[in-house]
């Protein structure tokens, strides 16, 4: 077990542990820089990771720090797409001044939903950030004059101090900007006085209004943040995608985001990462599979004969070919995660870290799930 | 005013429908205090297996819907005991992302299994009507409506004067006394989710005729949602009662209101509700003690 020796209090504000931990996060970022001469095919993947990192992001302050679950956070991604393409191509603002307005506009939605939704308890603020979704959607979808409704609209690539971004290359790098700038700020928020009402509003409501925090102060400023971070996001999206239509920004979506936020880990920034990683990468990795593995198939059960090998490797074919495979998957690995590792692939993580830092002498135990009676949550 | 009851009348069938979904997640909300996203996607399921049986199989209407039932109740205690049960006690998050997980597991099965085209269940009420009133209701409304009140009213004599079902009472009271009194907790707990899969197939099968059977029909449930917590989530008639306003507000929405609100009127009430009235029209509320 190695700890860090500390010879001032300031050791303790410092953004890293320590200076190896630091050099690290500058190795990985110069890797993730050098990402379009490395690996110029797969490019378009990770500016969609990069991307979902940030939704991961916002969603993680919500859900993993503050404890709010919201079931509708597409439709702030919506809204910031939507907005951030009426500024910048209906009305000609700059990039820049575009996608900070749609990050307010994102986050005064936020602070609207928010003032009424925050007045009720867990479940009730999830089905209420739900129907606030359900009905976005649905203006996404009426309002023609701003949205395109049905048809959809066309988005032209960003044009930044009149530098347009073309190339996969350079609108990597702005989504890779905006993610790093993202991860200090939100990190800068949590470690602050801020992010630990948040983390006490998160572990009891009533202790931490009891040592004086302003619930609903912290909760409306928690729900706006997010909100703004998702609408960053969703002007990013907007080009990414090429082209809004009011169904991308549907229930499924946002359950796509809690799926990785649960995934990647609760309650910590790399589990966002983690999890956007995954959701980002896992269709890729579904649709490769698609073609290699009834092949697999084919050729294992061949050595039952040839005849056998075609039969399996052809069901194999039919049965991964169908169309409502992908969400099943997806729901599959969140129970799967939801049952056997609820701390998530960080959670994960850390365990394999702790057992070799005390490598013979790490238990099963210190993990292990309490046995619960069912809490009560209703009053009588 | 023929208009009117038109619309009275088939705002109660699907409020009916929403309402028996609603009492889906109500029983087993007060029981094991989980909410089950994936109700709506176990009356699809219902629905598509009452579907396999009569056209796949060639059973008659009524032994295929018994049957239906029987399936899903069985495949819903089976989820319990396997599944649901590692997650009591657990956070409430925890349980709803299950849940949605399970659900998005159950469509794709439905669309493996059954396909994703869409079907009509053939049903003894088909293309007959009623005049009632001066009005004209074909036979499917009035089956939905009729088929809600059997069902409640056996519902209602099996909580209130069966063992099993007083047992149910006190096991959703206090699981802790139930146990001391020697109540089989495990097995209630199964039981109600049996109970609660078989009401929802029962909405889903009554639901077919108007609304055709395909692998989305499980996004009902977010309406039915709406209709539980309008009742104040956790109180049996006011599920009922909750299903039947949205399934009115519904209609009379779609035909007074412009274009567009009837599909988002449930959800429009359901956040009004939620902001001045948050315990519901039927339930109570307090603050947790610490």
């Amino acid at each position: 077990m190695r700890s860090v020796f500390k010879t001032s209090y300031y050791q303790d504000f410092g953004l890293f542990r320590n200076r190896t931990q630091r050099d690290w996060y500058l190795v990985l970022m110069l890797g993730l820089m050098s990402m379009p001469f490395l690996l110029p095919a797969y490019l378009v993947d990770f500016s969609l990771v990069l991307i979902f990192g940030l939704c991961g992001l916002s969603l993680m302050v919500l859900v993993g720090y503050t404890g709010l679950v919201s079931l509708g956070h597409a439709a702030f991604l919506g809204i910031g797409a939507y907005s951030h393409v009426y500024f910048s191509q209906d009305l000609g603002v700059p990039w820049i001044v575009s996608v900070a307005l749609a990050a307010m506009v994102a986050a005064a939605t936020g602070v609207l939903v928010g003032l009424p939704a925050l007045r009720m308890a867990g479940l009730y603020f999830a089905i209420a950030t739900l129907a606030f979704a359900l009905i976005i959607q649905e203006v996404f979808t009426r309002w023609d004059s701003i949205t395109g409704g049905l048809k959809g609209k066309m988005v032209e690539r960003p044009v930044i101090f009149g530098y347009a971004l073309h190339d996969e290359a350079p609108f990597y790098l702005l989504c890779l900007g905006c993610l790093i700038s993202g991860l200090w700020i939100t990190r800068n928020l949590l470690r602050a006085p801020t992010g630990r009402a948040l983390m006490a509003i998160r572990d009891s409501e009533i202790a931490a209004q009891s040592i004086g925090i302003n619930l609903a102060f912290y909760k409306i400023m928690a729900f706006g943040y997010s909100a703004a971070m998702m609408g960053v996001a969703g002007a990013l999206f907007a080009h990414k995608v090429g082209f809004l239509a009011p169904d991308i920004f549907s229930v499924l979506l946002s359950i796509q985001f809690l799926l990785m936020v649960v995934v990647g880990g609760l309650g910590s920034l790399h589990g966002a990462i983690f999890g956007a990683i995954f959701v980002a990468l896992l269709p890729v990795a579904i649709s490769t599979a698609r073609d290699s593995v009834p092949e697999w198939f084919g050729q294992i059960f061949g050595v039952f004969g040839t005849d056998t090998g075609f039969a399996v490797s052809a069901a194999v074919d039919r049965f991964v070919k169908q169309p409502g495979l992908e969400p099943g998957i997806f729901g599959l690995i969140l129970v799967l995660f939801i049952l056997f590792e609820p701390q998530g692939i960080y959670g994960r993580w850390a365990k394999i870290k702790l057992y070799f830092s005390l490598f013979p002498l790490y238990k099963q135990a210190t993990f292990k799930r309490q046995k619960s009676y069912m809490k009560s949550e209703r009053f009588r | 005013m023929d208009v009117v009851l038109q619309l009275l009348l088939n705002g109660l069938a699907v409020g009916c429908i929403y309402g028996l979904v609603a009492l889906g997640f109500v029983l087993i909300y007060k029981a094991t205090e989980l909410v089950n996203f994936a109700q709506g996607d176990l009356m699809m399921l219902g629905a598509f297996t009452c579907y396999m049986f009569v056209v796949w199989y060639g059973i008659g209407y009524w032994p295929a819907f018994a049957l239906a039932v029987v399936t899903l109740a069985i495949f819903g205690a089976l989820l319990d005991r396997v599944i649901l049960r590692r997650v009591i006690g657990q956070p409430q998050f925890t349980v709803v992302m299950l849940t949605i997980g399970l659900g998005a597991i159950f469509r794709s099965f439905a669309s493996m299994t059954w396909g994703s085209e869409v079907y009509t269940l053939p049903t003894p009420f088909s293309a007959q009507q009623t005049m009632i009133w001066g009005v004209s209701v074909s036979h499917e409304y009035i089956s939905i409506i009729v088929g809600t009140m059997i069902l409640c009213a056996v519902l209602y004599a099996f909580f209130t004067r069966t063992r099993l079902g007083v047992a149910m009472q006190a096991t959703s009271q206090n699981q802790l006394a139930a146990y001391y009194m020697g109540i089989p907790v495990k097995l209630v707990f199964s039981m109600i989710w049996a109970i609660s899969a078989g009401v929802s197939t029962v909405a889903g099968v009554l639901l077919a005729p108007i609304s055709l059977i395909d692998t989305n029909l499980g996004f009902i449930g977010v309406k039915a949602f709406a209709a539980a917590v309008l009742g104040g989530f956790g109180s049996i008639p006011g599920a009922l009662v909750g299903g039947i306003t949205i399934g009115l507000i519904e209609m009379f929405s779609g035909a007074y209101l412009p274009l567009g609100f009837k599909d988002v009127a449930a959800y429009a009430v359901l956040l009004i509700v939620l902001v001045v009235r948050p315990q519901g029209m039927f339930g109570t509320v307090g603050r947790k003690r610490v």
